[in-house]
């Protein structure tokens, strides 16, 4: 069994639960951005929550399946379209041998995920299939797709959900419209001004087109930092520090100007001071964000946090847990 | 340039937590050798007695990051645990580091970081001159030899991996009023060359990967430093090859021994020059020239 790839979309890659470990080397964990639409995805056709699915973003692949399978598409809203027509999104769909299935533009956010059963099989690289385009690691061959690839597919797991098997509307997340995006403030939120982390947490801030897998930039208002003689080795603008890890979700603002969030690929490490960290159960929401969400900032304390992480662990486990035979 | 003396690292380091996963421990705002030692004690340490829950223990130039799963561990125990580390680490003093010096061959003032740098001009402090050239006049060192006879002069310390998969932020082993001092490009490039021998403040780094870069940009090294496909034996143990706290001595190659590399680099035979060695950081600092000398000697005996 194996898939096709006619035509790549804008920039599809291989992606799983991501690649822990190995951040102190500068090798991001990468995983899907959106990984409570990837885990749906995988739960429709009956796949471990760790299977490989397609990453795809803003326009999709067209995909040839040489054998019959189950496939389902979750996350941003768009079009399936195969030889008998249109195909529902977030629900389990049977292929045929030679299918060739074209997958749309997303429309209202920015990635969505294409699940097969049994799971992408490119080889596993230090513990994850998922792709690290910037350092040509995992995923297949270490890069985007490109036209004329063929991927493998592992043994589908016995036994699967019925094709025609959902999530329910009201389960899926949303996308489009604005967003807030719950914080915890620290780092080094003491070189910002009072008045610059007012700014921060009580603007409105829009996302530019400068956003992908490693950061997304926000254009609005700006921030002050407080004056003072920099440290020895931190550069000479006050939003420098001395070069330090970089939490994933964490907002650094370059001169002041204009926030970037960093996500799953990021940079590990660098010289701008962050002021503020998005919490683990909102990194999703920002992977929905197209540019030109409204997006707001809140700060919340660290039970918020914990309370928002296990608030989502219980949401994706029910509607999993639907999806498993017998499940309902 | 600062002539000012180094400052003593806090009594305590600072904590603070990114988001639910996350918690920095900032040694020390200012980069000093001092500062990256105990980053370096501290990470050992937990890395030889690592609590369940920490998933990724990250040493930077003057703090370390800390990824954990708040599911497996509590964020104040978490604290509570590397704040014990932290006194345990004072306690123990200036223990030798156990470690490796590298000899990484440099084509200084190459033509092909010559070429991207002359594309990037309108981002440079010094658009009608060539980054060397600016390095040696904000060090007021007569010239771009001086400059790189002084880049190469000392050894030099890997006090943080990151940024992208294997890149090496570099420490010059020699007191603050010689360190060299740069500042970045004015905005960064959207282009750098693989294996640039770069230079952003006190840090020197070597690019592993082509891509984005404030770095000013002095040369090229000749072998890789990032090997996903793990071709070359000095990679087999790893895609990555430098670690925190390894030594780097840096060597002028000319343009036929740049080739030569390149050719053993082809043919999978290149290996680099690599000796263990103990790392004492108080004699380090107090004779910083001998002890440059002495390292040498350790290199060109191996």
């Amino acid at each position: 069994m194996a898939l096709e790839i006619v035509r790549p979309g804008a920039a599809t890659t291989v992606q799983d639960r991501g690649r822990p470990g190995y951040y102190h080397l500068g090798i991001p964990t990468s995983g899907a951005m959106d990984a409570e639409s990837a885990e749906l995805a995988n739960a429709l056709v009956g796949n471990d929550s760790d299977a490989a699915v397609l990453e795809c973003t803003l326009t999709g692949p067209k995909v040839r399946f040489t054998e019959p399978t189950r496939i389902a598409v979750a996350g941003a809203p768009t079009t399936i379209r195969g030889p008998g027509g249109e195909l529902p999104t977030w629900t389990a769909i049977d292929v045929a041998a030679g299918d060739e299935l074209t997958f749309g533009a997303a429309k209202g956010g920015v990635r969505y995920y294409l699940a097969v059963a049994g799971g992408i099989d490119v080889p596993v690289v230090l513990g994850s299939r998922s792709t690290y385009a910037l350092g040509s690691l995992g995923g297949h061959l270490g890069r985007r797709l490109e036209r004329g690839d063929v991927l493998a597919v592992g043994n589908s797991p016995e036994p699967v959900p019925p094709a025609g098997a959902g999530v329910d509307p009201a389960d899926r997340p949303g996308f489009g419209g604005p967003v807030t995006l719950r914080v915890v403030v620290g780092l080094y939120d003491h070189r910002l001004t009072a008045e610059g982390k007012r700014r921060l947490l009580e603007s409105e801030w829009t996302l530019t087109p400068v956003a992908d897998r490693t950061g997304l930039r926000y254009s609005g208002p700006g921030v002050e930092w407080e004056p003072r003689e920099q440290p020895f080795g931190a550069g000479s603008d006050p939003s420098n520090i001395v070069d330090a890890g970089y939490a994933v979700g964490s907002i650094q603002i370059p001169g002041g100007t204009e926030p970037i969030v960093l996500h799953r690929d990021a940079v590990s490490g660098g010289g701008y001071a962050m002021v503020a960290t998005v919490i683990s159960a909102d990194m999703d929401l920002l992977a929905r964000s197209a540019p030109g969400t409204v997006t707001r900032f809140e700060p919340v304390d660290m039970d918020a946090a914990l309370a928002a992480r296990a608030d989502r662990r219980r949401r994706i486990d029910r509607i999993t847990g639907a999806l498993r035979p017998g499940g309902r | 340039m600062t002539t000012t003396a180094v400052p003593p690292l806090p009594e305590s380091a600072r904590y603070s937590f990114g988001g639910d996963e996350f918690l920095l421990v900032e040694v020390a705002e200012a980069m000093s050798l001092a500062a990256n030692v105990r980053v370096m004690s501290m990470a050992r340490a937990l890395q030889a007695d690592r609590p369940d829950g920490i998933t990724d223990i990250c040493p930077a130039n003057a703090s370390l990051l800390l990824r954990f799963d708040p599911d497996v561990i509590a964020p104040q125990a978490l604290t509570d645990r590397v704040q014990q580390v932290e006194e345990s680490v004072k306690g123990a003093g200036d223990e030798p580091l156990q470690t490796r010096i590298i000899e990484v061959p440099v084509a200084y003032d190459d033509p092909i970081t010559a070429e991207v740098a002359g594309r990037f001009r309108a981002n440079h402090q010094a658009p009608e001159g060539t980054d060397l050239d600016y390095a040696a006049a904000v060090n007021n060192l007569p010239d771009k030899a001086a400059f790189i006879e002084r880049h190469h002069g000392s050894a030099w310390l890997v006090s943080m991996v990151g940024f992208v998969a294997g890149l090496p932020f570099m420490f010059q082993l020699t007191d603050q009023q010689h360190q060299l001092e740069v500042p970045k490009y004015l905005s960064p490039r959207t282009d750098t060359p693989a294996l640039t021998v770069g230079h952003g403040g006190c840090f020197a780094c070597i690019y592993s990967v082509r891509g984005a870069g404030g770095y000013q940009m002095f040369g090229i090294a000749a072998a890789p430093i990032y090997d996903p496909e793990q071709r070359l034996a000095d990679f087999a143990d790893g895609m990555v090859l430098f670690r925190p706290g390894d030594l780097v001595r840096f060597r002028p190659v000319d343009t036929d021994e740049y080739q030569r590399i390149q050719a053993e680099v082809a043919d999978g035979s290149y290996r680099y020059r690599q000796r263990a060695v103990s790392l004492d950081l108080s004699r380090a600092l107090a004779d910083p020239v001998g002890y440059n000398a002495e390292l040498r000697e350790l290199l060109d005996g191996a």
